[in-house]
């Protein structure tokens, strides 16, 4: 793994901790007070701040750092969460959006909202908070805090000596001056004087690491002072006694000295004094208490973090009264020793213990994941489809040479379809995602456009957890977008207006999704004016859409507004209506596989229904003969199937034919004509009619030669090597390993309502 | 024999981080993505010296700490606390839950070889 690797995962954990973000500081919208929740969002905005420092990424640290010193006084209950401060600080969430993409993705963010959000941070972390909380910075390079903190925490509080139930010993430098020390070096030289508390090794720092590193920075001689050691019965294990005097030449400085006693400056006193150079004493009468020992660095080597602190009472109290202080070290030496191999063999014997413990722990844990490249998952995916493909083209030669279907193999091969199937589902089950994170997408875009307009607006979601295709979910987030804004722009009145009109004056936008049969349905409402179908017809009336005496049903008209005529924003913003761009939302929609409507009432709000398959790799589909061709009409778009009579058929016009059915009168469609298959219109009795719904919500009866039957089919796109084809969904391979073509219902019904598909088509290229 | 490094980090980036820079130096890296992970790991990770970040869900660094402390094998193990947290009341605060050291974030990889380095033998 190597640094952008690390920097990938580094974005992809930011939109996941943004995500969490955004959920959390909504939930303490909804009035929330979990401390958790609090502690999530801080730990989001921190984590990104960390990982962003790492990468040296300052627009993004600086920022998360001001965002986080304003949430830890929201954690610390020195600011209350407030509707204004939430409001701020999710515009914050929206800008930390900002420059993590900013930074991913290159480009350039939005400076000064950047720094109009950090002056409202800072006022509210000022607001509330201590003067010395350092919100007054935070606009400085992280690094400078991170540097200037180090320092401040360097003041430490001076605890009482007696308090670990030692005598402090005085150093007095005065005492024994540099007693060993051979002062030909010009180096600056230190004394330095230090006593470990016991704190010190209860927290895992151990002098002798201490000692080895100040030798590392010159030439160094050291005193051990014994003298408050006891006899060996009356020593408590985990009591400092020991002190040293370190006679230091170094020319790193006394920062340098201190440095070394960094992690240790609570816990031991310390003093360092610079000694000029040729002051140096030679002091012959050397104090008696100071005995200069040995310091053998490679014995540290040699026994690794021995737990000085931690000897066994049984084993002090056999210990002779040595009251030589140098025997006692020995002694004490061989007792760590022996400690440690205790220590193994009490790891020994709780191993089983512990393993077991462990297995009961990880059983409880939540279920688990794990990340798959998803790459790995569309190959496997692939692979799936061939075989069922396989599956399917073996089925097909059993059956052909084994009619009687009676052998054991045609058994066999049924339970292998059941299991190709399950295995397919298993493996999509893998691609299906929540539509959460889309949804939180959409709540940032509502504030945006409720804040750009003047509006109040309130999202609504339900159904976050609905699962669908990731693809499916990448590809849903624009269009949605685009419907929100419109929702929000052009549905919702202004508070005004509503008020005017008897309503709230805070406008509601809801957005759901749910299954429904096999599909995924993600509806988005609002409680707006709704269409004025008035104008809506004027317009297109006027752009030639439709004939001025149509008649058309308020569905239709309402519908009109994903035509590509109403795309021309200029125009359209004059409307009270919608209409910005609503024909490439539809055609995003349904380059999905899906479909889109609209239901509207005046003066209560718009209803927009998506209709989406739950995934893009196979479909259910029914396998038909138009002219010679095979096709498959998916499945999901059908509402029955019926042998047209004679009686039924109604011509209307030159070309336009009608079928009755149960009283009502239906378009009907010949397929093999629209799709150019055929010359002239085949004689519908001869046929069998499916009839369709279009995503107009109207019905279309479509007419095909023959039902061959019905099957779950692998869609190959066709889009790569043939660009899109009107009217042609994509294709598959059928068992007997021919190509058949999936047919686009709502382009083939489309087409039937006077336009052509090659219309269609160079509208969607101008698009 | 090669030292064993116990990491606890909930933030993938930074637990992919100090696994390359720690493999590089040649250690051995144990991962836990939280206090209480860390703490279920700690057993059989059976490591030389932990590096724990202090905001974690579940159980926070501080949490971790005294945790580790209170185990008779671990309690004089060297903790180093890496975090973001620069200002002295929580270095003050992981001191006394008993954090042997501290590695100021972002971390670069000599910094934190050399604290490594520092604490163990």
């Amino acid at each position: 793994m190597d640094m952008n690797e690390i920097k990938e995962i580094f974005f992809q954990e930011c939109e996941e901790q943004l995500a969490e973000l955004e959920s959390g500081l909504l939930r303490l919208n909804d009035g929330d007070r979990d401390p958790e929740t609090v502690n999530a969002v801080f730990r989001a905005v921190h984590s990104i701040k960390g990982g962003a420092g790492a990468f040296g990424l300052d627009d993004l640290v600086s920022f998360a750092h001001v965002f986080e010193t304003t949430l830890d006084c929201v954690r610390s209950n020195k600011l209350a969460p407030s509707q204004d401060v939430l409001k701020v600080m999710l515009k914050s969430a929206d800008v930390l959006a900002d420059l993590t993409n900013v930074a991913r993705d290159g480009g350039s963010f939005d400076q000064a909202r950047s720094t109009q959000l950090i002056r409202e941070l800072e006022a509210l972390a000022k607001g509330e908070a201590p003067p010395a909380a350092p919100a007054g910075e935070p606009a400085a390079p992280k690094a400078a805090a991170a540097k200037s903190a180090p320092v401040a925490a360097a003041a430490p509080a001076e605890p009482a000596a007696n308090e670990h139930g030692f005598m402090p010993v005085a150093f007095s430098f005065d005492d024994f001056g540099g007693d060993d020390v051979e002062a030909v070096s010009e180096l600056p030289a230190y004394e330095i004087a230090f006593k470990p508390k016991s704190d010190l090794y209860t927290k895992g720092n151990e002098a002798t690491l201490l000692l080895r590193d100040l030798s590392r920075l010159g030439e160094m001689s050291i005193h051990c002072n014994m003298d408050s050691l006891p006899p060996l019965d009356q020593m408590e294990p985990e009591t400092a006694y020991f002190s040293w005097k370190i006679s230091l030449k170094t020319d790193k400085g006394e920062d340098a000295v201190r440095q070394v006693f960094e992690f240790a400056e609570w816990d031991c006193d310390l003093d360092v004094i610079a000694v000029d150079a040729g002051e140096s004493v030679d002091d012959a009468e050397s104090d008696q208490a100071m005995q200069p020992v040995p310091f053998d660095l490679s014995a540290l080597d040699d026994e690794p973090d021995a737990p000085l602190g931690v000897i066994e009472e049984e084993e002090q109290a056999a210990a002779a009264q040595e009251r030589d202080a140098t025997v006692a070290a020995a002694q004490m030496a061989s007792n760590v020793v022996q400690m440690a191999g205790n220590a193994a063999r009490a790891g020994a014997g709780d191993k089983a213990a512990a393993a077991a413990a462990q297995n009961t722990a990880q059983q409880a844990a939540a279920a688990p994941t794990i990340r798959v490249d998803l790459d790995r998952v569309d190959r496997l995916i692939n692979l799936v489809g061939e075989l069922v493909i396989n599956q399917a083209m073996l089925s097909q030669s059993v059956i052909e040479n084994d009619s009687n279907g009676v052998s054991s193999i045609n058994m066999g091969l049924e339970e292998l379809q059941q299991l190709t199937r399950e295995i397919q589902d298993s493996v999509m089950a893998i691609r299906a995602q929540p539509v959460k994170p889309v949804f939180q997408r959409m709540a940032r875009t509502v504030r945006e456009i409720a804040d750009i307009t003047g509006k109040s607006v309130r999202l609504v979601t339900e159904g976050e957890n609905t699962e669908v295709d990731k693809t499916v979910i990448d590809k849903l987030a624009e269009p949605l977008t685009h419907m929100i804004r419109n929702a929000v722009d052009h549905g919702l009145e202004t508070p005004e207006k509503r008020l005017a009109a008897g309503k709230s004056a805070e406008g509601t936008v809801k957005l759901t999704a749910k299954h429904r049969s096999g599909r995924i349905v993600i509806e988005l409402s609002d409680d707006g004016a709704g269409i004025n179908r008035e104008k809506v017809r004027q317009k297109a009336i006027d752009n030639d859409l439709i004939a001025a005496d149509a008649n058309l049903s308020d569905e239709e008209i309402d519908n009109m507004i994903f035509h590509a005529g109403f795309s021309t924003a200029d125009k359209v913003s004059d409307l009270s209506g919608r209409g910005v761009g609503m024909d490439v939302v539809k055609r995003s929609i349904q380059a999905l596989g899906g479909r889109i409507n609209i239901s509207s009432k005046p003066g209560h709000g718009s209803v927009f229904t998506m209709s989406l398959p739950l995934t893009l790799a196979v479909l259910d589909g029914m396998v038909v003969t138009v002219a010679g061709q095979t096709l498959v009409v998916p499945l999901t778009a059908i509402v029955e199937t019926l042998q047209p009579d004679a009686a039924a058929i109604h011509s209307f016009g030159a070309t336009q034919r009608l079928i009755s059915i149960r009283n009502s009168f239906c378009p009907l469609v010949d397929v093999g004509r629209i799709l150019n298959f055929r010359a002239t219109q085949a004689n519908p009795v001869e046929g069998v009619a499916l009839l369709v719904e279009s995503e107009g919500g109207g019905q279309r009866a479509l007419m095909v030669d023959a039902i061959q039957g019905q099957r779950q089919v692998v869609i190959k796109s066709l889009e790569a090597n043939y660009t899109h084809v009107p009217g042609i969904a994509a294709a598959t391979i059928l068992g007997d390993g021919r190509v058949a073509l999936i047919l686009d219902v709502d382009a083939v019904v489309s087409a039937s309502r006077g336009q052509s598909l090659h219309l269609e088509a160079s509208l969607a290229a101008a698009g | 024999m090669k030292k064993k490094v116990l990491t606890v980090d909930d933030s993938r980036t930074i637990r992919n981080m100090l696994l390359v820079t720690l493999n590089n130096a040649g250690f051995e890296t144990i991962q836990a993505e939280d206090g209480i992970e860390g703490l279920e790991v700690l057993e059989d990770a059976n490591p030389d010296v932990i590096v724990t970040d202090i905001n974690m869900p579940r159980l926070d660094g501080f949490g971790f700490i005294e945790g580790v402390r209170r185990n008779e094998k671990f309690r004089a193990i060297p903790i180093l606390v890496l975090t973001t947290e620069s200002d002295a009341e929580k270095k003050n605060r992981a001191r006394q839950a008993g954090a042997t050291g501290w590695i100021v974030k972002p971390f670069d990889p000599t910094k934190l070889i050399d604290a490594i380095e520092r604490v163990t033998a």
